[in-house]
């Protein structure tokens, strides 16, 4: 009997800094079992083996920076038959996207000697700013479990069970006291897609909003409520502008304190 | 056959982030080596402008997945010694306990799953692990045992929450700390089995007169603190870094290449740490070095491997040290108050020496920042290196001497996500 072909994973990195894609090698108890029900075609970080496409699923890192870039991912879209991307840079243009509220030109020449050397574009942008996403996986850096749990549902055509609720839910859940009713300490999780386990709370600090907007964020009321404990317009800016600076809702929140 | 030939590699594997490598090669001279740097470019000190000085550990924790406690240690130091606060006791305990962990989780990530699969002829780990099954399990389980002490103290392994300018945001009790212990002691003797079979790897010969740079510390095996020291006498002051080091900017490069002012490359990392400061080793861990066939001295970066697992036998035995005489601190911080003016901050990554400069004014705003990644300082000998390896070994056929220069970059566990703020290899024969 011919053996089952295994589904082939290919692992793409753009701008980031390679955390997301470790978070499958840091899957210390699952990784061979995943390496056992799939074929990892394509994962520079970990082998030098590459396999041909078509991959059936391509999960991609980092945000979109260079023209090069450009060009590349629209070949990792044809090559592919899911594309998912990983990580707060894949789905939101990351922390590098604070260049897109300055002039990259004095960025280059802020870091290096010789601009002319660098080749760059004015913002760094998602990925589905340039292709069809089957998927979007957040945080900064995305939870492992979730990670593996998204890999499992497109293996086996269902949904992923990845809830759009807010941090609120998963601090209620693992009993960790409001942090900014409690200790008046000003946290993005009202704001903030679940996913990370409300860490931050339970820490004693407030969520930094590391996996980005959940559905419809009251942004608005939330900055008035730090504005009660005491948080300036400079601030809220920085707050919004944090790993998620450029998704929608974050980008317009701080948008709106940065013009007062 | 001609004699002239080139060998490429569009895009190095088993490193941390992109680069690629070209080697020229007429007859038996190497032309040129380029290691070409096209991770793009994330403008991270540009944008650390204007940010607030208490950002600054999980702002640059993003330039590294691998290890993002390396730049939280190095920007709260680098903090705090310009606001003028040292942070000591119980807490430093802690900032030493938690660099353990990743010191654990990136040395046994390079040597078990990037390096061996070179030494046995494997393309990766997971080919490895079909052969070497219960090998890889056991390094899984130790690189484990490294990251159960990041998510512990630090909420999670990649950039971690935790960790704040003046300490931390909240402190384990004695009670919760002590549950790290048994994975902990299975770890060290884990640790002590890596080193064994990392000295039974066969090494080429080879060495050069390399000027190794690692901090130095009166009492102990470095992390966070000392001074700069190298092998051909430098010995200066955290504070004097860039009196004595500078960066260049090179064509094919993303990266910086940094270099010892009037003399040159130099070489950061476990080889250095370990030539540098080997009297500071606990006994055990200098047996255990012994044995795997390393003297005092190792100068050759292959053996870089034995080093790695040697350095991460010490980190689970410093682990111990710590949680053994640990005492819940009153406070998980000391209070930093901002203050105008400069603050430096160098602190020993897994990869080499890790270098902060911040100016802040007197509400903590970021003015402008300096960072210096260990793999930009290494950049220089990894292409040294080549020049010297290919030479060598030019009869190979192409793929494997296009392999072993893998090899011989992967002997720095090259973090090109770092370099740039690195690796494609080609090797032209002309």
């Amino acid at each position: 009997m011919p053996k089952a072909k295994r589904p082939k994973i290919a692992v793409w990195k753009f701008a980031s800094c390679d955390g997301c894609q470790l978070s499958l090698l840091d899957c210390e108890d699952e990784l061979l079992a995943v390496a056992g029900a799939v074929d990892i075609a394509y994962f520079l970080e970990a082998s030098r083996a590459v396999v041909k496409g078509p991959y059936d699923i391509s999960l991609v890192e980092g945000s979109i920076t260079t023209p090069h870039d450009a060009e590349r991912i629209q070949e990792v879209r044809r090559v592919s038959t899911f594309l998912i991307t990983i990580g707060a840079c894949a789905t939101a243009g990351g922390i590098q996207a604070l260049r897109n509220f300055k002039d990259v030109k004095e960025f280059i020449s802020i870091v290096y000697a010789k601009p002319e050397y660098i080749s760059t574009l004015d913002k760094s942008t998602p990925i589905a700013d340039h292709v069809k996403v089957d998927f979007e996986l957040r945080g900064c850096p995305v939870n492992k479990y979730q990670l593996i749990e998204v890999i499992n549902a497109f293996l086996n055509r269902r949904k992923p069970n990845v809830p759009t609720y807010s941090v609120c839910v998963e601090c209620k859940r693992r009993g960790t006291p409001c942090v900014m009713v409690a200790r008046g300490t000003p946290c993005l999780g009202p704001v903030t897609q679940a996913g990370c386990g409300a860490i931050c709370p339970a820490y004693h600090r407030g969520c930094y909003g590391c996996f980005g907007p959940k559905e419809t964020p009251n942004t608005v009321s939330l900055s008035a409520w730090w504005r009660k404990l005491g948080v300036n317009d400079h601030d809220l800016v920085r707050a919004f502008r944090g790993f998620n600076a450029y998704a929608e809702p974050f980008r317009k929140e701080s948008e709106r304190y940065e013009q007062r | 056959m001609s004699k002239d030939r080139t060998i490429k590699v569009d895009y190095l594997a088993r490193v941390e982030g992109e680069g690629a490598l070209y080697v020229k090669v007429r007859g038996n001279t190497v032309t040129d080596v380029k290691l070409k740097i096209f991770e793009p470019p994330r403008f991270f000190e540009a944008f650390l402008r204007g940010r607030s000085f208490s950002e600054a550990p999980d702002i640059t924790a993003r330039i590294c997945g691998i290890c993002p406690i390396a730049y939280q240690m190095s920007a709260c130091h680098a903090m705090e010694d310009a606001c003028g606060v040292a942070v000591d006791g119980q807490l430093r305990a802690l900032r030493r306990l938690i660099y353990c962990g990743e010191w654990i989780e990136s040395h046994v990530l390079h040597v078990a799953m990037l390096h061996a699969p070179d030494f046995l002829g494997y393309e990766s780990a997971i080919h490895m692990a079909k052969d070497y099954p219960d090998l890889v399990q056991q390094a899984l389980k130790l690189k484990k045992a490294g990251n159960e002490i990041v998510a512990f103290l630090g909420g999670r392994e990649i950039h971690p929450i935790n960790v704040r300018v003046g300490g931390f945001y909240k402190v384990p009790t004695k009670n919760e700390l002590r549950e790290l212990v048994p994975n902990l002691q299975w770890a060290r003797d884990a640790a002590y089995e890596l080193v064994r079979w990392t000295g039974s790897l066969e090494f080429p010969d080879f060495e050069q007169g390399y000027e190794f740079v690692a901090l130095r510390h009166p009492d102990e095996y470095p992390f966070n603190e000392g001074r700069l020291v190298s092998s051909k006498g430098l010995d200066i002051a955290i504070r004097e870094y860039e009196e004595h080091f500078i960066e260049e900017h090179v064509e094919h490069s993303n990266a910086l290449h940094s270099v010892i002012k009037g003399r040159g490359n130099y070489f950061v990392g476990p080889l250095a740490r370990y030539n540098l400061n080997f009297d500071k080793l606990p006994r055990l861990v200098q047996k255990a070095a012994k044995e795997a066939g390393l003297g005092p001295v190792c100068k050759n970066p292959f053996q870089s491997i034995i080093v790695r697992a040697v350095e991460t036998l010490y980190a689970c035995e410093e682990a111990l040290r710590i949680i053994n005489q640990y005492e819940m601190p009153e406070k998980p911080f000391v209070e930093v108050h901002p203050r105008a003016g400069v603050g430096c901050g160098c602190t020993e990554a897994p990869r080499g020496i890790l270098y902060h400069r911040y100016r802040i004014d007197d509400q903590g705003t970021i003015l402008d920042a300096k960072i210096v990644p260990p793999t930009s300082q290494n950049l220089k000998t990894i292409e040294s290196d080549l020049r010297h390896f290919v030479p060598n070994n030019i009869s190979l056929s192409k793929d494997q001497l296009t392999w072993k220069c893998e090899q011989a970059i992967r002997n720095y566990d090259p973090c090109i996500s770092c370099a740039t703020h690195f690796l494609k290899l080609e090797i032209e024969r002309e």
